[in-house]
């Protein structure tokens, strides 16, 4: 048996050159945790039935010396990235039979370094929602309590690690759907700076918010990742990554934004956690330096504005005549309305149906454009801050993971959830989660902190998150 | 407040039909979440707000791919079709 717990891409590429075993060793171990783990868990929505074909692929290429560090990888998708011959349904109805075209960019990335795609993973419908209970093919639950929700909307992506399903996976993230879910399911989850990993073949949401990102049991095999997946990229027009990059400073200074602590809603345990993070933080050599966000308050509104302006739009195209789900009605209007109610769920139609409004005419200008200037105003807040210091830090979350079915019924609740991880977003700043203890019933359920940086300084953010782990380079916890 | 006539509006305009029920549980919904992202009303603009990252980034026109490429898997994925074509219903009344 594989130990496949402490695993990490480093370690299976090392025991894969060694011949201590192969890609098909891998997989099969993993195919067995998926379906031991998986009835129960429903982090996975298909197991592609090539595993191991694609794992025999990989064993030719380190029998000829051709594999890269990622050849014979194991990783599941979020099932709105597309890998070209596959079904890619973004947990909807709508694309219930939908088979992808063609690659994504991160895909095709992917394919060519040689990782096994085992398979695709539950979401949040469209990406809409943090607890991943608004799939149109059931609930995924946490592993570490299956009466908790594993967050979202990549909820799919962190619970099939978590559970073992899988050595390293991807997400996608609008609002902090891969950091929220880490941070429930108690592992590590990265939103690059906007525009540094191409987001073609990536099914739109925000298009002014999401990247893809990845989500790891450890703090290099995320960095590990993003290098394979970055870049500036002809398919995606808002992609870009500088050619030369700051250097990780010696000595990080860590801006705390205090006013935020305060907040009502930040659960007592998680505020404890975060201080005695901060304390570890300053043990370890970084100078905590309290910072001021103006303009914060106003994130998660714009949030809530801006997201649901570019959903309405986004999501127009879905209309059952080009692609996907198809109700028939007596004309071509009916057509449409019946598909759209029929196809989405419940979630979708209500964003949809915000959006229309903050952008009709006579609303547009109090809601959409204004959002927009306040956007503008917090993003300055926080290059001003990020330049007195390196990094910003908050808790991921403000709560551990909450239980299934707690807030489904209160759509604006949910939203709320989001206050520490949307300002990354609007801001198009990189941020990572990483697990920083644990919380809630029993003291079992995971807690996260979040590390904010400047623009393209993903390198600071690996460096002082691995620095808070106490990871070291072969990705081990010391 | 928002209105159940809004509610209607908004479904007519974003294309998607909305039962009664539905209709009672969005006007709650809906208002609710209005009244939070409503405080970007009253919120100051102070200072500058030019903090944009726009940047030219069109490429110039060039490198297609081969004619044809994509055709069957594309016209593969559509509710009807007939040949290489997109296969709609009348648009223009007779």
């Amino acid at each position: 048996m594989i130990d496949i717990h402490n695993l990490t891409i480093r370690k299976a590429h090392n025991a894969m050159k060694r011949k201590e075993f192969s890609a098909l060793d891998l997989v099969k171990q993993y195919h067995a945790v998926i379906a031991e783990k998986n009835p129960s868990i429903h982090a996975l929505l298909e197991v592609f039935e090539d595993g191991e074909a694609q794992a025999l692929r990989a064993d030719t290429e380190f029998a000829g010396g051709t594999a890269t560090l990622l050849t014979g990888i194991p990783i599941v998708t979020k099932d709105n990235i597309l890998i070209e011959g596959r079904k890619a349904s973004a947990a909807s109805k709508i694309l219930e039979n939908f088979v992808a075209p063609y690659d994504s960019t991160a895909a095709a990335k992917l394919r060519k370094e040689g990782v096994i795609f085992l398979g695709r993973t539950n979401m949040d419908e469209f990406a809409m929602g943090g607890s991943t209970e608004n799939s149109a093919y059931g609930i995924t639950r946490n592993p570490h309590d299956i009466s908790k929700v594993p967050g979202g909307s990549s909820g799919g992506s962190a619970a099939a690690l978590v559970m073992g399903g899988t050595l390293v996976a991807l997400g996608s993230d609008t609002g902090g759907s891969v950091r929220q879910p880490a941070s429930f399911c108690g592992c590590v989850g990265l939103k690059p700076t906007y525009g540094a990993i191409s987001r073609h073949g990536l099914m739109a949401m925000g298009s002014s918010l999401d990247q893809i990102g990845p989500i790891t049991k450890t703090v290099e095999d995320a960095e590990i990742l993003f290098t394979a997946l970055h870049g500036t990229d002809a398919m995606d027009s808002t992609s870009f990554y500088p050619k030369e990059i700051k250097a990780v400073p010696q000595k990080f200074r860590v801006g705390v934004p205090r006013a935020m602590m305060n907040m009502e809603g930040l659960d007592s345990e998680v505020k404890k956690n975060f201080d005695e993070s901060i304390e570890k933080l300053s043990k370890l050599g970084c100078e905590i330096v309290d910072i001021e966000l103006p303009n914060i308050d106003n994130a998660l509104a714009v949030y809530y504005i801006v997201m649901p302006a570019e959903v309405s739009s986004n999501l127009a195209r879905f209309d059952g005549v080009k692609y996907g789900y198809h109700a028939e009605g007596k004309d071509l209007m009916e057509d449409y309305l019946h598909t759209r109610r029929e196809g989405f769920g419940p979630e979708v139609r209500r964003r949809i149906l915000l959006g229309t409004y903050v952008l009709s005419s006579g609303y547009y200008d109090a809601y959409y454009g204004k959002a927009n200037a306040l956007r503008n105003l917090i993003r300055k807040d926080f290059a001003d801050a990020l330049n007195q210091v390196d990094v910003i830090v908050t808790p991921t979350t403000p709560t551990p993971a909450f239980a299934i079915g707690e807030k489904s019924h209160d759509p604006l609740s949910m939203y709320l959830a989001d206050i520490f991880t949307v300002p990354a977003n609007i801001a198009g700043n990189p941020a990572i989660s990483v697990p920083s203890g644990f919380g809630g019933e029993g003291g079992r359920l995971p807690l996260g902190i979040q590390f904010f940086g400047r623009s393209y300084e993903e390198n600071a953010l690996f460096a002082i998150a691995k620095k808070f782990l106490g990871e070291d380079s072969d990705g081990e916890n010391s | 407040m928002i209105e159940r006539s809004e509610i209607e509006k908004l479904g007519i305009l974003s294309r998607i039909a909305l039962s009664e029920e539905e209709k009672d549980a969005f006007v709650k919904e809906i208002d609710s979440i209005l009244t939070y992202v409503g405080r970007v009303k009253d919120a100051p603009l102070s200072g500058s707000q030019s903090a944009s990252m726009v940047s030219d980034v069109f490429r110039e026109d060039g490198e297609p791919h081969e004619t044809g490429l994509f055709t069957e898997r594309i016209v593969t994925g559509m509710p009807s079709r007939e040949g290489n074509y997109l296969k709609v219903k009348k648009i223009l009344p007779s």
